[in-house]
This record gives C-alpha cells, sequence and structure tokens, in this order.
C-alpha cells in the first residue's frame, strides 16, 4: 500500500462531515425558475451577479483587449510568452487606481508594493507562508469565513485562534476579546504572528469602525505582530458609515514612517468588487519589502493568467467605466439587501445591521428549540430540506451564540429572492403555529445520517469541486 | 534548502566539553561542595559529577542561547509564553534591511526566499532582461539562450486567432455570448469541457498511442503548482525524491521551497547518454534508507529536460519495478512531449500502464501547454493520475491555483480544433528540427559536440574541451565568459546538478536563424580565447 502524505490522507477525513449536506441537496436538486421551480435555492454562494450587464456591454463596445489587439496591432505573442511573477505593470497600476478609487482616493496604493495571485484564497494561503511559521497562529474575529479553516492552516500548518465577538455589541471586536484570544493562544502554548480581520466582514457584512481599526493598530503595536486585513469585499458597500482601510487609518495616525507600517498588509481581489471571481484575480498589497519579495517568487504557483491582466488593465483603465460601475453596483446591492432585509421583516426575522457584502448576517435565535447548536443544526435541516434554501449556520463560521445564518441575496434573480423570502415566510408561519414539532415533507432519508460530532470535524471539511464558499 | 537538524543535538554533544576537562575542574566543584553534601566519597562523586554536568549545561545555554538566523524551521522550542521571547527569537529571521529588532518579521520560509536566488540559472535570466539583445534597438546585448520558450510558430496561432476569437473567449448562453459563461465560480480544478477538450489534445500529440481520461485530470495554474501540489500529496515534510541528474533547476524551486519535501539526485552518465541506470537509483535509494530518509517516490521528465532525450520504453519498465518493489511513486514530467523533433517515438507512462495490468496508483503525470502550444503566459497544466485519493486530494488544493476562466475559453475552442492541432504539431516539429539542426551543426563547426537528443527546444552542448580545469569551477568561469564577453546566457550543467563538468543546456527555439549565426560567432570568439590559454 502506497503511503500518501498526511496531508492528503487528513483532509479526504472531511467527506462524510454532513456539514456539505446543503451543497449536496443544491446540486441534487437545484432550483431552476422554468424547469425546476421546486428545487433548492442557493443562498450560500457570495456571488455577485447584479451587474453582468455593464461588463457585457463594456465588452461588446471594446472587443481589442479580448482579442489580443492594441490599438489595432496585434500583441498575442507578448501575451502569450508573458509569465512574469511581477506581474503586466499596465494591469497592476490600472488595478491600485481601482483600489484607490474604491477607497475615495483617501489612500493612494504603490504598484510595486503589489502581488499578483490566482484568487484572494491564494494571497490569504502566500501571506500565511509568508509570515507565519508551521505551528504558529493567527487570531482571527469570529465569526469568520469557514474556507479560513481551509485557506490559512492546510499546508501552512499554522493556527487560528478566534477571538470571540458576540451580539450584544454588533459583533464588534472589542479589546478584552483581543487580550483574551492573545492569552488563550498563550495557554495553548502557541505563539501569535498576527491578526487577521476581514473588512467588510464576512459573513457579518459590515465595515469595521474607526475605533475598531484604531484598536487592533495599538494591540499589533503593543504584541509586536502582523496584521492582515482581507478587504475583499471593500467595493461592495453600499451604505453609511461607508468603508475605511485600515491603510487610511494608518496614515491619520502618521503611522507611514513608523514600523507598525510594514506589519500591515491587505489582500484584494476582483471577486467581490467585479464580480468576476471566475478570472481568478487576487492581490497582496504590503509596505514590508521582504513579505513583496518572497510573496512575488511565491505567486508562480498562482500566476493570473496574461490574457487576462491584459483584458482586466483595458477595463480597470476605463475611469469612466469603473465609476459608473463602482456606483451603479452599490446602488442595487443596495437595493437588494433592502428587499432581503425588510421580507425577512415582514416575517418576523431581523438582521444584524448591514451596510457591505453580498449577504445579510440573519438572526434566528427566536426559532430554535433551545439555544444549542444541535437545535440550530436542526433548524438548518429543515430550511435546507423542507423551505428548501441553502443558507450557511452561523456555527460554521465559528459563532459562539447559536442561532445566526449567512444568507446571500446577489447571486440569484430578484424574481427568485422573491421566492425565497415568500418560502421562509411561510416556513416561519408554519413553524410557529406548530410550536416546534416534526416538520411533515421530509422525504428524504439522509437527515437522519447527521450527527453532532461534525461541528467538531468541521475544520477539517471541505468539498470537492464545488464553488467556493465566499 | 535541506531540513537542518535541531539545535538541542548540537549544544548538547558540545556540553560534553566543559566538563571532559579532567579531574582539576572536578575537584574545585567537589571541594565547595563537601561541606554541603554530607556521606560516603562514593555518593559524593556518583550525585555531583551528574549536577555539575547539569550545571554546565545550563551555563551553557545560558551562553549560547542566540538562535542562528534563518535555521530551523519548526521550533517548537520557540512557542513560549513569554512576550519577551516573542521580540529577542524573532530577530533570527530578520534580513531585513531596516535591521531592527524587536516585534515579529516574516517567517523563515519567507526570509530564505527573498534572499536573490545565487543559483546561475537565475543569474543569468535577470542579466539578460537588464540587456536584452534586440536586432535593431540592442545589437550589442544578451542573446536568450537560456529559456526554454518556443518562439517558431506563433504565426499559425495568430492566424486561428483572427480566424476565431470572436466566439471563443466568452460562453455562450443560449446562443448569446454571455459573460455569466467565464464570471462566475468555475470547479477549481477546471471546467470539464477544457479537461476533454486537454485529454483529447495530449492523446493527439503523443501520437495517439494512448488515450487519456478527463476524470482522471486535475488542471491548474501552470505546471509549476502541478508539481508542487503532487509533492504536497505524495510526501511529507523531510521525505525525499530521487531524481536523475541533469534536472530542470526550477524543480530545486517548486518541489522543495514550501513542501520541505528534499530532492536527491541520481547522477547519470554520459556514456549512456545521460539515461538513469536502475543501479544508481538502487544506490541512490539505499543510501537515503541509511540517512533515515524517506523516499517517496522518483521524478522523471521525458522528454528530458535539459539533455532532451527520451527514456526508452525498457527504462521506464524498470523504473516501474523499481517503483514497485521499493513500493514508492513515479511523477513524469512529459511536458516537452509535443516538442518532439527527431525520429524516435515518444512512450508515456501512460502507454505503459496500458499495456499491462501493473498497478497504476503509483503513477502521476504532469503536462502542460507552456512548452508544446508556446503559451506560457496563458497557465495552464495538468495533474493525471491512476490513484483516486490523489485526484480527491489535488482537486482541492487547486482552489489555490486555478486557471482564468476566459482563457480556459478560449483554449477550449482552440485545443478542440483537431485539424489545427495536427497542423500546428507537424509544422512545429518541422521548424524546430530545421533550429536544432542549424544550431548543433554551428556548434559542430566550433568543434563542440552535443547529446543524442531527438526532443525539446534546447541540445545539451559538451563545452568541456574549453573550460580552463575539468571542474565546476572552470566550468563556471566558462559560463561567466560566455555571459560577459560573448555576452550569450547558457545554462551550466552545474546548475542542472550534472556531475560531469563542461555541460550547457542551450535553447534555440528563441531564436531567428540570423540569430543562431550570430550566436555561433559570438561562441566562436570566446572558444578561440579559451583554446590559447589552456
Amino acid at each position: 500500500m502506497r503511503h500518501l502524505s498526511t496531508k492528503a490522507t487528513f483532509n479526504s477525513h472531511g467527506q462524510d462531515s454532513s456539514y456539505f449536506l446543503g451543497w449536496e441537496e443544491y446540486e441534487k436538486n437545484p432550483y431552476d425558475e422554468v424547469q425546476n421551480p421546486k428545487g433548492i435555492i442557493q443562498m450560500g454562494l457570495a456571488e455577485n451577479q447584479l451587474s453582468f450587464d455593464l461588463l457585457e456591454s463594456w465588452l461588446e463596445k471594446n472587443p481589442e483587449p479580448a482579442g489580443f489587439k492594441r490599438d489595432g496591432k496585434s500583441i498575442f505573442r507578448e501575451l502569450a510568452l508573458f509569465q512574469d511573477y511581477h506581474g503586466l505593470p499596465a494591469f497592476k497600476r490600472a488595478l491600485v487606481e481601482f483600489m484607490a478609487e474604491i477607497r475615495g482616493n483617501r489612500v493612494s496604493f504603490d504598484p510595486n508594493h503589489m502581488v499578483l495571485t490566482a484568487g484572494a484564497t491564494s494571497a490569504n494561503e502566500t501571506l500565511m507562508f509568508c509570515l507565519a511559521e508551521p505551528g504558529e497562529a493567527f487570531l482571527l474575529p469570529t465569526p469568520y469565513y469557514p474556507g479560513f479553516d481551509r485557506d490559512l492552516k492546510w499546508r501552512t500548518e499554522a493556527e487560528i485562534v478566534p477571538i470571540h465577538c458576540t451580539s450584544s455589541n454588533d459583533f464588534q471586536i472589542t479589546e478584552t476579546a483581543l487580550e483574551a484570544a492573545y492569552h488563550e493562544a498563550q495557554q495553548r502554548n502557541l505563539r501569535v504572528k498576527g491578526v487577521l480581520v476581514t473588512n467588510p466582514s464576512n459573513p457579518l457584512g459590515t465595515t469595521l469602525s474607526r475605533s475598531e481599526l484604531n484598536l487592533l493598530i495599538s494591540f499589533i503595536t503593543t504584541k509586536g505582530i502582523h496584521l492582515i486585513s482581507d478587504e475583499i469585499y471593500s467595493g461592495t458597500v453600499f451604505s453609511s458609515p461607508g468603508f475605511v482601510s485600515v491603510m487610511e487609518v494608518l496614515k491619520d495616525r502618521n503611522c507611514d514612517k513608523s514600523e507598525v507600517w510594514n506589519r500591515v498588509h491587505i489582500v484584494c481581489s476582483l471577486s467581490k468588487d467585479l464580480g468576476l471571481p471566475g478570472f481568478r484575480v487576487g492581490a497582496i498589497y504590503s509596505n514590508d519589502d521582504m513579505v513583496v519579495a518572497a510573496s512575488t517568487k511565491m505567486s508562480s504557483f498562482g500566476l493570473v493568467s496574461s490574457q487576462t491582466q491584459y483584458l482586466l488593465s483595458a477595463l480597470l483603465s476605463d475611469k469612466k467605466f469603473t465609476k459608473n460601475y463602482i456606483s451603479e453596483n452599490q446602488k442595487r446591492l443596495k437595493k437588494r439587501q433592502n428587499m432581503l432585509v425588510m421580507g425577512l421583516e415582514r416575517a418576523g426575522i431581523s438582521c444584524l445591521k448591514s451596510n457591505a457584502g453580498l449577504f445579510c448576517w440573519v438572526n434566528m435565535r427566536h426559532l430554535l428549540r433551545s439555544d444549542s447548536f444541535e437545535a440550530e443544526m436542526e433548524l438548518w435541516k429543515k430550511i435546507v430540506y423542507d423551505v428548501r434554501l441553502n443558507i450557511s449556520p452561523g456555527s460554521s463560521c465559528h459563532c459562539t451564540e447559536p442561532g445566526w445564518f449567512r444568507v446571500c441575496f446577489a447571486n440569484m434573480t430578484e424574481e427568485t429572492l422573491d421566492l425565497a423570502i415568500q418560502r421562509l415566510k411561510d416556513f416561519v408561519v408554519e413553524h410557529t403555529a406548530n410550536g416546534h414539532s416534526k416538520s411533515n415533507n421530509s422525504s428524504k432519508n439522509s437527515n437522519r445520517k447527521l450527527l453532532p460530532k461534525w461541528v467538531l470535524r468541521l475544520s477539517s471539511s471541505d468539498r470537492d469541486h464545488k464553488p467556493d464558499e465566499r | 534548502m535541506t531540513r537542518p537538524r535541531p539545535r538541542t543535538h548540537e549544544s548538547e554533544s558540545e556540553t560534553r566539553n566543559p566538563t571532559g576537562g579532567g579531574g582539576a575542574t572536578a575537584m574545585r566543584l567537589i571541594v565547595p561542595l563537601q561541606g554541603v553534601v554530607q556521606g560516603r566519597g562514593g555518593l559524593i562523586l556518583g550525585s555531583l559529577i551528574p549536577c555539575a554536568l547539569f550545571y554546565f549545561f545550563q551555563l551553557y545555554l545560558k551562553r549560547h542561547r542566540s538562535p542562528k538566523p534563518g535555521s530551523n524551521p519548526t521550533s517548537p522550542s520557540q512557542s513560549s509564553s513569554n512576550l519577551s521571547d516573542l521580540q529577542r527569537s524573532s530577530s533570527r529571521s530578520n534580513l531585513s534591511s531596516r535591521g531592527s529588532i524587536g516585534p515579529v518579521q516574516v517567517s523563515s520560509r519567507a526570509s530564505s526566499i527573498a534572499k536573490p536566488n545565487d543559483s546561475p540559472y537565475y543569474i543569468g535570466l535577470d542579466r539578460v532582461s537588464g540587456d536584452p539583445y534586440d536586432r535593431l534597438d540592442n545589437p550589442n546585448g544578451i542573446i536568450q539562450l537560456g529559456l526554454s520558450e518556443n518562439r517558431l510558430c506563433f504565426d499559425l496561432i495568430e492566424k486561428w486567432l483572427s480566424e476565431n476569437t470572436k466566439d471563443s473567449v466568452m460562453g455562450r448562453d443560449g446562443g448569446d455570448l454571455s459573460i455569466s459563461g467565464i464570471a462566475p465560480y468555475q470547479p477549481s480544478d477546471g471546467l470539464m469541457e477544457f479537461k476533454v477538450a486537454m485529454a483529447d489534445f495530449m492523446s493527439q500529440v503523443m501520437g495517439r498511442a494512448v488515450s487519456f481520461d478527463p476524470s482522471q485530470m486535475v488542471l491548474t495554474a501552470g505546471a509549476t503548482p502541478a508539481l508542487e501540489i503532487l509533492c504536497f500529496c505524495l510526501a511529507d515534510p523531510g521525505n525525499a525524491f530521487l531524481v536523475p541528474t541533469p534536472y530542470y533547476p526550477g524543480f530545486d524551486r517548486d518541489m522543495r521551497w514550501r513542501t520541505g519535501v528534499d530532492l536527491i539526485p541520481v547522477h547519470c552518465r554520459s556514456t549512456d547518454n545521460f539515461i538513469i541506470s536502475i543501479t544508481a537509483l538502487d544506490q541512490a535509494f539505499n543510501q537515503a534508507r541509511k540517512r533515515g530518509i524517506k523516499v517517496r517516490g522518483i521524478l522523471i521528465s521525458n522528454p528530458s529536460n535539459p539533455v532532451g532525450n527520451l527514456l526508452p520504453r525498457e527504462t521506464l519498465y524498470n523504473l516501474l519495478d523499481f517503483a514497485r518493489e521499493k513500493n514508492i511513486h513515479i511523477v513524469s514530467d512529459e511536458i516537452f512531449a509535443g516538442s518532439m523533433y527527431g525520429s524516435e517515438e515518444f512512450v508515456s507512462m501512460a502507454e505503459i500502464l496500458d499495456m499491462e495490468d501493473i498497478d497504476k496508483n503509483r503513477i502521476h503525470i504532469v503536462y502542460g501547454l507552456s512548452k508544446d502550444l508556446a503559451l506560457p503566459g496563458f497557465r495552464v497544466g495538468v495533474i493525471y493520475s491512476f490513484n483516486e485519493s490523489v485526484l480527491i486530494a489535488a482537486k482541492k488544493l487547486t482552489r489555490f491555483s486555478s486557471i482564468s476562466a476566459p482563457t480556459q475559453r478560449l483554449l477550449i475552442s482552440m485545443v478542440s480544433d483537431t485539424r489545427f492541432i495536427q497542423e500546428y504539431i507537424e509544422t512545429n516539429k518541422k521548424r524546430i528540427r530545421e533550429m536544432h539542426d542549424l544550431f548543433v551543426e554551428g556548434l559542430k563547426q566550433l568543434g563542440i559536440k552535443c547529446a543524442q537528443s531527438c526532443a525539446g527546444l534546447y541540445c545539451w552542448a559538451d563545452m568541456s574541451g574549453l573550460i580552463s580545469s575539468y571542474s565546476e569551477k572552470g566550468e563556471l568561469e566558462l559560463w561567466d565568459k560566455l555571459l560577459n564577453i560573448a555576452k550569450i546566457n547558457v545554462t551550466p550543467g552545474s546548475a542542472c546538478h550534472c556531475i560531469e563538468p563542461g555541460w550547457f543546456r542551450c535553447c534555440f527555439t528563441t531564436l531567428s536563424q540570423e540569430d543562431v549565426v550570430i550566436v555561433i560567432e559570438r561562441i566562436r570568439k570566446v572558444a578561440e580565447t579559451c583554446k590559447i590559454s589552456s
């Protein structure tokens, strides 16, 4: 019997985790307006499909870049051979300008400090390789994107220690929570290398406040550790208080000549802001020369196709387009979010007040049979099988309070969203009318397979060839 | 980047020295303590000497505590709960020019990678980008012969593009071109349509001697991550792969950097035309075992880089037998399979497996479009495996190295155009052969012979007649002359771990016929100075 590596065999354990059920059920029975109107509606995928038309019209009006042409001349050969891990200069310039534009041009970025990677997934892992030794830890505020358990830990062998946030203050990060997490790491004999935050947050959909950012900067200064700010949702901020990047706060504190300046790193991507996750475009931005040098070389394992870089450099250099896209996209997201929030409200369900993201953090605690994760699982199963909506349970995001769910709203048509809200409304009515009696329509026997143990195995869970769950 | 031994071993062996100093030291210890310790002499010595040893051990540790920079990637002793320890020990990985010691810096993986690479392979590439030859703009620049790129058939692809691009980039959604075909998330291991197209392409490129099953395929952003992913799946940190030399310098980076896996060279000789011998493989395997290193597999490149020869069928069978006997894997990098110009027949590992009912779970093939279709910028690589578990694990790891969707769409159209591909393969072969013959003949005129080869985008030239001393030093001196005087960048054999000095890899598919003449002329000038001085 040949051996595989421990990494390869370890990860195959996650296969039978019941967490996959939602996705598997969706794949077996996907909703389609015409062909399968009773199917499961996908609300667990944070994808932005609201602004495709804007991209399509630009592509139609600008056929040259897709055709490998520039000013009428073919540049195919250059692109075919271009595999320089420093990236296409024109693309990096356009990308840093786009990033600055999203931040209201209150900060500017230097293309020489940017490293391109095949998606933010690759960027996060690469940063981890660069900042942490195997066995060292990063602190992450909960709830956090489930994919981090994979991306930050798998091959890097780094550890994650949670910073517990609660609904008592809308899940904001507090000094107490930070210190507690640091202490917990020490108890576990883990050396803390840094803090990683997602701003705007996934799954909360909120932007970090200035005071939280200041708190974080003070914390990493005192402890002498790194801060990674995953800002991939920065372009999805649709209402006040608006987006404040950690770079902005550093600048305001006149930190640009100080030491902490080199320990703050940003991750960005075009998967959410431009709705192009299929293109696989991510980037690391760092002021630390060594991080830039090391991650540039490491990006060999995940370079962005030169064809894609060129196409996007043309798209992003069109300032008229980017200005219009950013504002129009935000308008549409706002409208959609509002639709979901209002609809849930009518069903007696509240959401965390959010101003960003492609999802809402929904409070269904009042629908739980008991204040426990078992009850959350029960409710989740009902929603997947009976209500036929695939949403993400808070426990998968390491939320400390049961009863919260992430519900996406930007990956479907308005009609589908309406239908989803209606289904949920009907469920709530029935649910509260019947007390917490067993649901009647579960024709699927696979519910019985579920074990509470899956909660513990979550960190090793994964799915194969399913779309990224962000 | 080999794993250094843990520091504790070193300190233990050295602490024995202070107390080994003899009776005098021991007496000085014992006398002051005599008043404290009661009892008979035997008991005293029996208890004091270990105490003394311990005392000196602590003293030694206190004095020699400063950690070495960049060493020891795993250091459980460092994860102390003391904040000040955090500050002090982090300085070991601080190679930054700012030089302040204190807060955490980057990981040792980063600091070792961030250093400029000192291999002549990389140095040469850097030098060329600083002063690249251009017939018109920079006729005295350095001519690149160190990058195995194929520029001979772009006209064919350009023609295809001009006739086909409109439909090919975006997907078709109900008859209309739609971005929803390429914008949303796709399976991280590639679109099924692309896998189908690649399976057929690989079969076509290998002369239809074997067929490939798309469900055994995982697509990655280039062959570079394909190799790394396989490494992560097949070996643990500290394990090793046996690699016949000379080998592609990039393997040292791709297979070792982040995986912690080591490469053990298995030297091949010019007398065998650099074909691996099972005896040498066996020797290397046993030596590794004696050193306590677990060998997980063999990495071969076939067609070979840098030599450009093919592994004969019999060698492939022997390798399989060896792998089975030792219970290890074989990774076969077949990325140059479509860049054949000789008359020999390429035999893929897949073909061997087809023939026999051998257990196939240990065989994995790596492929890509960077050489055969000359599209390194598009980042298309393939892992082809017969092992279900490897496929499952590799699929998951592709999330870090997925191919861009618009690129997949474009290439599905191109690669599925069998008629175009046939024309391309044949023309490509012809043009590589022409360039090869021209170049090798040119070298022959200078008295430089090349190894027998029939594939690849380069030749393996024996310039040992021009080196002043038959050693790596002599070889590098020649390399330096070629780079700085002749102004051509070639890859010296030592960068490829070749055990015989004087061999150089010269890539000729980035040249035009006129360039070849210039290159030969430049080499001639240097060759003459070498002959004068020797």
